[in-house]
């Protein structure tokens, strides 16, 4: 089982209901933010492109920021969920600066915070809080290695990309193209 | 024309506008870590090959310098922590893929090491002490008479630890000498873990920390010695370490530009962006050239100071770790 989570760039307007929800649903301290809009444009008038991506953490399966955690608070769940036990973190930002992807920060409380793919939803059977809001309903998450589920459908029929697969991390955040 | 921007806006603490996860305290830390590392495998390597009587500034005197340069370096990272009250939860597991949990319980192992060290020496530095001013050891030491002590512990504990170490003392300088190899190397191995960091993320780092390490400890032996042969030898030993060192950076440069584009574009931060100046004359010129060429002409029997070149190394040791540290966060490969 490996939860994974795929956003259609053709469908998202950038509304930022993602975002607010998250901010919502997990107490994300004033001013921070667990997932955020990126809106790329690209090529010269009259022919441009625009394409919205809302961004977290991509809850890697060859982590980085797992694999410098001194402490083994950063860790991933059998389910394929990345997680920091408030607990064991001391607070010494390896993983901030090990992550890609900038989806790290470090929590007013003194512990590292970040995307938890709304863990504490999953267990109830509900989604994530981002992907139950949003308006155009771009947004599929599942166990991407069941193929009945409705990501591995679309990851199957739609072509996607993923941010920086270069960097050998694994990422389980699809954009669909 | 492309452009990306985060529409929904975001300022997270630590990641924006650019990453600052780790500031001044990380690069200090680090410019003590490696000059107590190279200070520790002196002791150990001149120690162990029965040169102490010949070297005894490096192999005597430098132990109580290199346990206060870790005590500072390991206050400076623990005022970096940002959930403090939690620190000790780094000696509960060891993370063998972790580099930074290696130099915890390096540090664990080390620091009571050289600690225990520079006491045992304090009796061969310090056979006979004025102890006027500190009455408190009379509870554990017989003095001589009302002014004076001679290490003559009143308890005979204390003596049997003490015997027992220096029955030992040969594998504690063993200890010390891989430890020591070990600190030395783990922070560049450290960073070159981090494989979203392009400026960091090249093999090289390891190797150009221990050899920086031992290049500030040569310098800081001649910056304190009083004996002549001692700093000859040391100034030397400094001279290899600095050849070395330059050898280790146009690699690492040849390396940067012969990789993919991210490694290309943090090489560029160095060949014409924003760290070139800081790099190239506070680092290689002022920090290895120059000193060196004060070096060779002090052996040649010119009249140089040799604290200039001395405190020359250190300075530049300090900066190289510091433009390491910022230029690194300032590497990526998003955006």
């Amino acid at each position: 089982m490996r939860y994974a989570m795929a956003i259609d760039t053709l469908k998202c307007v950038g509304c930022s209901d993602c975002v607010v929800a998250c901010q919502t649903e997990n107490n994300v301290p004033f001013g921070f933010c667990r997932d955020w809009v990126v809106e790329v444009t690209d090529g010269t008038y009259p022919s441009l492109t625009l394409e919205n991506r809302s961004e977290r953490c991509n809850h890697c399966a060859n982590a980085p920021c797992v694999r410098c955690c001194p402490t083994g608070a950063s860790h991933i769940t059998e389910e394929g969920v990345v997680l920091v036990t408030h607990s064991k973190c001391i607070g010494c930002a390896a993983c901030i600066t090990s992550c890609p992807y900038d989806a790290r920060y470090t929590h007013p409380d003194g512990y590292v915070d970040k995307c938890t793919f709304c863990y504490h939803r999953l267990k109830d059977g509900l989604l994530p809080a981002c992907v139950s809001v949003c308006p155009t309903k771009c947004m599929y998450f599942g166990d991407v290695e069941n193929p009945e589920s409705s990501i591995s459908q679309v990851l199957k029929n739609r072509k996607w990309k993923q941010l920086i697969p270069e960097a050998g991390t694994e990422p389980k955040l699809y954009f669909l193209i | 024309m492309r452009e990306e921007i985060i529409v929904s806006g975001r300022m997270n603490e630590g990641v924006d506008p650019i990453l600052h996860s780790w500031g001044w305290e990380i690069a200090l830390y680090l410019f003590l870590g490696g000059l107590a590392a190279g200070l520790i495998i002196y002791t150990a390597f001149y120690t162990l090959t029965n040169k102490d009587k010949k070297y005894f500034t490096a192999t005597k005197i430098t132990p109580m310098f290199s346990s206060f340069f870790l005590i500072f370096g390991l206050l400076a990272l623990f005022i970096d922590l940002h959930h403090k009250l939690f620190f000790w939860q780094l000696y509960t597991s060891i993370n063998l893929r972790s580099p930074m949990s290696w130099g915890a319980w390096t540090l664990l192992v080390i620091t009571p090491l050289i600690i225990t060290l520079s006491i045992l020496n304090l009796k061969e530095l310090l056979p006979v002490v004025n102890f006027s001013k500190f009455k408190i050891l009379k509870l554990v030491i017989t003095p001589i008479n009302s002014n004076l002590i001679n290490w003559q512990w009143k308890y005979s504990i204390v003596v049997k630890i003490e015997s027992f170490l220096q029955k030992n003392i040969k594998a504690i300088l063993w200890l010390l000498l891989g430890y020591g190899i070990i600190l030395g190397m783990y922070t560049g191995i450290l960073l070159s873990a981090f494989n979203a960091r392009p400026l960091w993320n090249t093999s090289v780092l390891g190797l150009l920390f221990l050899t920086s390490g031992l290049s500030t400890a040569a310098a800081f032996i001649m910056l304190i010695s009083k004996n002549k042969e001692e700093i000859k030898w040391f100034s030397k030993v400094d001279l290899v370490m600095i050849a070395i060192e330059l050898f280790l950076i146009i690699h690492m440069f040849m390396g940067f530009l012969a990789s993919t584009k991210v490694q290309i574009d943090a090489a560029n931060m160095f060949l014409g962006g924003q760290y070139t100046v800081v790099f190239w004359v506070f680092v290689v010129f002022m920090g290895l050239i120059f000193p060196a060429i004060l070096e060779i002409m002090e052996l040649k029997g010119m009249h140089v100071n040799h604290k200039i070149s001395a405190i020359l190394v250190l300075f530049g040791g300090l900066i190289l770790r510091f433009v390491i540290i910022y230029a690194g966060q300032n590497s990526r490969y998003l955006y």
